[in-house]
């Protein structure tokens, strides 16, 4: 049944990406795993199924997305920049694929409660919206301190008819709101949980990248007909958790023709203690469910990442990603909070589009790499910024 | 050789108490007092929780005493030499619980080799699952003469309850409920039937129940289908609010297995 996604890569039957990923939980979560480990690739590769959600990403969600010649930003760059317009989709960025598509492997499942962890809140709005869709009950884990600072977020959520659970343990943020909803899960367990990336245990890094897979095919189609060819150059996205990534990058992994580049959030430098360079500054251990890299102190406690984009101050990151990174099958690198800003409102400018701080980053990549006129590069333009507008003001000038 | 938790059960196979403490709390050097004071009461063994960030399978008390822990400065590295320092005052068994990114992070085999020189006697890691445990673990534990017990759930399919019992070694950990720890609805212990079934199936080695045992009433009924039981937060609960540990930990043990005489 096993259904390689590309055979660029490889994952084992133990969700093993090599040494990274696993399924490191309490035997408590061992049966709702184990039943969803035996089915997804069942359900999700059924016909019927995949119909029923192409049909939904295409009428509800807007899908294809566009990909967007950026004729300025080449000018100025001095390469053919296309831009991947996941911030055109319903809801506002890419989160919508994967909380679709799980929202729908959910009911095939039976199951009629959801819960989800929300760190920006994009992922809550887009698991809420999708449960209103599809009639399926749904609450949220958010900490306390993001509930403050996403407050508009939080508002749509419960407008979606979504129940709010604050994550008043740790830091109250991410982090903590993935612990509380694992937590929940471990007490509720005909619910079904909605990871909003490709991290947790397996099978959710390869269940949400196959969901954002659909970036990457569609890259393909619209390059062949836009440039003649499939591959791109360069294929740039930010990376907290790494779904955005993982889904732009999935068709080509093991492409050498096509180069892929994540960018973490560096927050405001990589030594500095306010960081979100996980590959960078962390270390493997075990976060969540997987085996992967994460930012600990010498006792092996998880510490606190830092980053102006709520979306990115994730400690961990997918194994898929610590696996790349390994085998140089992808490389990785990172943007501060100000190169971040400074791309962003330098997109503002010359192509009229407000990027999500998150996405931001990987437009801040284009300063630190050498291209020649004639390469195709692709930036993921993951999300767009209304809900970053706060903190644009607070900087712009 | 016998473990000690492996003679423990020889000797005395029913109504074992394990009592669970954090290490590092209420304060940093606290379990120099309480280790000793355990020891001279009525339980049977010794469990410390190794501190950690982001206990997933823990409840609020857990969760709340390891973050005061971890603000007192407690690591596992001052955890083992402080076992250290009370090992030969202590004739119980003592079993280390913790989760698995504080033991690589530590070094794999350093900490086994820690653990049997420090004279830990056993360990519950709850979030190792049973194939990476046959891959990198079990030939340490092996090695290092201790012993290694998983967790056994309500959900646990029978099968995989017997391949987990059948590499535990002292003894296996059911868990009472499907919840975390310290969970404050009445516990049910709906596990009678199937303790039955595996038993029938061929489980040997003894079982004691943990998760959500409180009071005396609880321990009875787990010691009814079990050989024993586990307390976690209730005992926490009784440290924290203790102004005289001398006094109130060998009351809380006695009103756990007192009662049980009474009644």
């Amino acid at each position: 049944m096993q259904t390689q996604l590309n055979k660029g890569y490889n994952i084992t039957e133990n969700g093993y990406y090599g040494d990274f990923g696993g399924a490191y939980i309490p035997e408590l979560l061992y049966k709702n795993l184990k039943e969803l480990t035996d089915n997804y690739l069942k359900i999700t590769e059924d016909e019927d199924f995949k119909k029923q959600l192409n049909l939904l990403l295409h009428d509800y969600v807007g899908r294809p997305t566009p990909l967007y010649f950026a004729k300025n930003l080449s000018k100025k760059y001095n390469a053919k920049i296309y831009l991947k317009r996941e911030d055109l989709n319903h809801t506002g960025s890419h989160k919508i694929n994967n909380a679709l598509g799980q929202a729908l492997l959910a009911k095939k499942l039976g199951k009629q409660k959801i819960i989800a962890e929300t760190g920006a809140g994009q992922h809550g709005v887009a698991t809420a919206t999708a449960c209103a869709l599809l009639g399926l009950d749904c609450t949220i884990f958010m900490g306390e301190v993001d509930i403050e600072r996403q407050a508009p977020n939080v508002s749509r959520i419960k407008m979606l008819g979504a129940k709010i659970i604050p994550a008043c343990s740790g830091t109250k943020t991410l982090k903590d709101a993935t612990n509380e909803a694992i937590r929940y899960w471990i007490n509720n367990t005909d619910s079904y949980y909605i990871i909003g990336s490709v991290v947790g245990p397996h099978p959710y890094p390869d269940l949400v990248t196959r969901f954002q897979s659909i970036i990457s095919k569609e890259i393909k189609k619209q390059l062949y007909e836009l440039e003649g060819k499939e591959n791109p150059d360069y294929i740039l996205a930010c990376i907290g958790g790494g779904s955005n990534a993982a889904g732009a990058f999935c068709d080509f992994i093991g492409n050498s023709k096509v180069k892929l580049i994540g960018i973490e959030a560096e927050g405001k430098g990589k030594h500095t203690q306010h960081t979100a360079s996980t590959l960078q500054v962390g270390s493997v251990g075990i976060i969540h469910g997987s085996k992967t890299f994460l930012m600990q102190n010498d006792d092996g406690q998880i510490t606190e990442p830092y980053s102006i984009s709520a979306g990115l101050d994730y400690p961990g990151i997918g194994p898929l990603h610590a696996y790349l990174n390994e085998t140089e099958l992808a490389s990785y690198l990172s943007a501060t909070d100000e190169e971040a800003l400074k791309a962003a409102f330098e997109l503002m400018k010359l192509e009229g589009i407000i990027p999500a701080l998150e996405s931001a980053h990987a437009f801040a990549a284009l300063n630190k790499i050498k291209f020649k006129p004639e390469e195709i590069v692709i930036i993921n333009l993951s999300g767009r910024g209304d809900k970053d507008l706060d903190t644009y003001l607070k900087y712009y000038n | 050789m016998k473990t000690k938790l492996q003679h423990l059960f020889l000797n005395k196979p029913d109504q074992n108490l394990s009592v669970f403490i954090t290490a590092g709390f209420p304060k940093k050097e606290s379990l120099l007092e309480i280790i000793p004071l355990l020891e001279n009461s009525d339980c049977d063994i010794i469990e410390i929780g190794i501190p950690f960030s982001d206990p997933l399978a823990d409840g609020p008390i857990i969760q709340q005493s390891s973050n005061i822990a971890l603000d007192n400065g407690m690591t596992l590295f001052l955890l083992l030499k402080q076992i250290k320092e009370v090992r030969s005052l202590i004739s119980k068994p003592i079993v280390l619980m913790g989760y698995l990114n504080s033991i690589l992070k530590f070094g794999l085999e350093d900490f086994y080799q820690t653990c049997c020189e420090s004279g830990v006697d056993g360990l519950i890691i709850p979030d190792l699952p049973l194939l990476e445990y046959k891959k990198d673990h079990e030939v340490l534990i092996k090695k290092y003469q201790l012993d290694f017990i998983f967790l056994i759930s309500p959900s646990t399919y029978h099968n995989r309850a017997l391949d987990l019992a059948n590499h535990s070694s002292g003894f296996v950990y059911m868990v009472s409920s499907n919840s975390t720890t310290g969970n404050t609805i009445e516990t049910k212990l709906d596990l009678s039937e199937k303790i039955k079934d595996l038993k029938s199936l061929g489980l040997k080695i003894p079982l004691l129940i943990g998760f959500g045992i409180k009071n005396a009433k609880h321990y009875n009924k787990a010691c009814s289908i079990s050989n024993g039981a586990i307390i976690g937060s209730a005992f926490i609960q009784v440290v924290e609010n203790s102004n005289n540990l001398k006094k109130d930990i060998p009351q809380f043990i006695n009103s756990i297995k007192n009662k049980k005489i009474a009644s």
